[in-house]
């Protein structure tokens, strides 16, 4: 055991991938001599050469483009796109060839491509820095997508990414970087696509993944204030997603909360209501509530504490589960 | 009469094989002339079945036995039946598309028999040329246009990657590709050394992922041989459109060694993509080739071309025509005989007739086997979705059992 932040763990969890497969290695921007802008592969050029961390020319389609053309070698690429309003320009390598390259060879082959990207808001940065488009790629059959809400989860799953045989996108908690936690290097939590219950409860089901988690514990902490039992779940994994676990949990308490930061139309809370409004509809006390951004473009950084879910808005949405 | 033009890097590699490699400024390839006209190719035969001497390229096609020569007839004249058969095909229903090649025979024919067979080309939609040169049962081609995959063969067995639909992004994972080879290289030196073929063509050369191909194999050295084929046409879209100089022109910006050559002379293109590819195999980089070429038929068999262009037009292509200028050659030269002619003739029956069996054999598609191939590995949504489709198909299975049943009762 030991307290490192999740961007160390990340760090981490890249250095042991590095060193146990010789045919992975990462490409990005800015990722090497300066170990990215927000320092995850800090040391990681030095220690295992430019050949295994890439400095890329700055062009995002290229990044994605090459690593399918690496992948379909034989090789492991672990790209890094440098923030998440700058995925936009890859999005057709990824959505049309990378997703697909297995089904449309019939299964023959594969390109398992790992593409790191920082996401999310509360930094009071500029535009296009403060996005969440995981709903975008969880609409595209092909790709996996899952992010990590804690230092141990994001020490892991960034080497299981690696090792699946699948593109799978890894979404880091940008706002979270720095928070510290526990991590376990000697045992694994296990499955990275699926959900964890990280605090029981037995009156209303909190859903939440990436850097609402925290949030999503502190509103359960104010609502056992107020008497009310909530159980939280880090859905871990956005593509696919563990509704069993969600199902299981709302069986038991009869109600259901998402949240995320993303816009809530046509995002991952709309899917999860609707999926379980299917399966739990005669367990259900309440309609399931989304609680997210609004239907706007990421708003400038002076109001985003209005934009971004927070306790209150998460407790409101409590509360008006618990009102029917 | 070729040009041909090559950026002064200042790169030491670059230099160093001037010792080793054609001498670049001696051949009618002016390998570092800054730009070239819009006349200039290499050509080393010409429309009218006559020989033409270039310095570089011409070493390349000297020793060649004449049945390589006459192979390059055979397979041009073979890829031009099948591409009328897949065109009768889909006029009769059997393909809901067909991509014609015609016209362009010879810079395929010519740039395929050029590689390796450890050498890997990631073609368009349109290089039916290339895959008869890499080994491929053209009628795998056909399944993409007949509804039954989305590929149609496996890639790895004649390293001819699947057909890709999406301008350009093939030319990225070209790169990618031979990227990969050269970290192979630099893990094992007794890696095989292979150069990758990024076919792309004269439209599709304004897309991003041609620049960001080309930005990306310089500044690594890949070892790939970007290979352009200027039709003049872009569905109804003349070239004039895409740019305002000869595509090759754009090389000396990337700092990529380039060459133009007459896409429509089966040798020319055989030697300059032979140089380029030993050029990108030896640890150079990357080449670019732009081959001079007219899209004689539709863009597709949706398309109507009397739409946009001018018949005259293709007319004046059709005295280039690939096939007749070799036949010319191989007839004056004495290296082929009426029997020859025949008899390719009647191989490119048979391959027809089999393309044309194979065809109406395939069968159709299995959607069990689209859910096994979206993941890789096991997904638990396409599971359940797989699960609700089998019951729902077995619903139906039922009901004709038990309408079978009521029936048979009544009989």
């Amino acid at each position: 055991m030991s307290t490192m932040t999740i961007a160390k763990a990340i760090n981490e969890g890249l250095r042991a991938t590095l060193a146990n497969d010789p045919k992975s290695f990462l490409m990005g921007e800015d990722i090497g001599s300066l170990g990215g802008v927000y320092r995850v592969t800090e040391g990681l050029k030095k220690e295992f050469g430019a050949h295994r961390v890439m400095d890329t020319p700055l062009a995002e389609s290229g990044i994605i483009g090459t690593a399918l053309g690496m992948a379909l070698r034989g090789h492991r690429p672990i790209c890094e796109i440098q923030f998440d309003g700058f995925v936009f320009p890859a999005f057709n390598q990824i959505t049309t060839q990378l997703a697909k390259i297995h089904t449309r060879s019939d299964g023959q082959l594969s390109a398992p491509v790992v593409i790191r990207i920082p996401y999310g808001g509360g930094i009071g940065s500029i535009e296009h820095h403060s996005e969440s488009p995981e709903a975008l790629f969880a609409h595209t059959p092909g790709l996996r997508i899952i992010t990590p809400s804690n230092a141990n989860d994001a020490y892991w799953m960034i080497q299981q990414a690696v090792e699946c045989k699948d593109p799978v996108i890894f979404f880091e908690p940008k706002r979270r970087y720095w928070l510290k936690g526990e991590v376990n290097t000697q045992e694994s939590p296990g499955d990275p696509f699926k959900a964890h219950v990280v605090r029981e409860g037995s009156d209303a089901t909190l859903v939440a993944y990436g850097p609402l988690v925290p949030v999503a514990l502190a509103a359960a902490n104010a609502a056992a204030e107020d008497g009310h039992s909530v159980e939280v779940i880090d859905l871990r994994s956005i593509s696919p997603i563990d509704f069993d676990t969600i199902e299981a949990s709302v069986k038991k308490t009869g109600r259901l909360v998402v949240a995320h930061e993303a816009p809530t139309f046509g995002g991952i809370g709309g899917e999860i209501s609707a999926r379980i409004s299917e399966r739990c509809f005669y367990s259900l006390e309440a309609p399931a509530i989304r609680v997210g951004g609004f239907h706007m473009p990421y708003p400038v950084a002076r109001v985003e504490e209005h934009y971004l879910p927070d306790i209150d808005r998460m407790l409101e949405a409590l509360d008006r589960a618990f009102a029917y | 009469m070729g040009t041909a033009q090559q950026a002064d890097t200042g790169n030491s590699r670059t230099s160093a094989q001037a010792s080793t490699r054609p001498q670049a400024g001696t051949s009618a390839g002016v390998l570092r002339a800054a730009t070239v006209g819009p006349d200039e190719a290499v050509q080393l035969l010409d429309e009218h079945g006559a020989i033409h001497h270039d310095a570089t390229f011409s070493p390349y096609i000297e020793k060649l036995d004449p049945e390589v020569v006459r192979g390059f007839y055979r397979d041009m004249a073979i890829v031009r039946r099948f591409d009328t058969e897949a065109t009768a095909l889909q006029r009769q229903g059997e393909l809901a598309l067909w991509v014609p090649v015609i016209g362009q025979e010879a810079a395929q024919i010519g740039s395929g028999r050029a590689m390796n067979k450890a050498d890997y080309a990631f073609p368009t939609y349109r290089e039916h040329g290339v895959a008869l040169t890499r080994g491929l049962d053209l009628a795998d081609l056909l399944k993409l246009f007949r509804g039954i995959s989305n590929g149609g063969w496996d890639p790895r067995e004649t390293n001819f990657h699947l057909y890709t639909l999406v301008l350009a992004a093939q030319t990225l994972h070209a790169v990618g590709y031979a990227m990969g080879i050269s970290r192979d290289l630099a893990a094992d030196p007794t890696t095989e050394p292979a150069a990758v073929v990024a076919y792309f063509g004269d439209g599709s050369s304004s897309e991003g992922d041609v620049h960001e191909s080309m930005v990306f194999a310089a500044s690594y050295d890949a070892p790939v041989v970007f290979f352009c084929q200027n039709n003049n046409w872009a569905i109804s879209v003349p070239f004039e459109v895409q740019s305002k100089v000869p595509l090759v022109n754009r090389a000396a910006g990337y700092g990529i060694p380039g060459v133009r050559v007459d896409g429509n002379d089966v040798l020319a293109v055989y030697a300059v993509t032979r140089w380029a590819l030993e050029h990108a195999r030896d640890g150079h980089g990357p080449v670019f080739i732009e081959a001079s070429t007219y899209r004689v038929g539709a863009h597709t068999t949706a398309d109507d071309p009397t739409k946009y262009r001018m018949s005259a037009e293709e007319e004046l292509w059709k005295t280039r025509d690939p096939l007749d200028r070799l036949e010319t050659y191989l007839r004056a030269a004495g290296l082929a005989d009426e029997a020859f002619f025949e008899q390719v003739t009647n191989d490119g029956d048979e391959l027809a007739a089999h393309v044309r069996r194979a065809t109406l054999a395939m069968g159709g598609a299995d959607i069990r086997q689209k859910f096994a191939t979206v993941y890789a590995q096991a997904h638990p949504l396409v599971a359940e979705e797989l699960a609700w489709f089998e019951n729902y198909e077995a619903s139906f299975a039922e009901e004709n059992t038990e309408n079978s049943q009521t029936q048979g009762g009544a009989a």
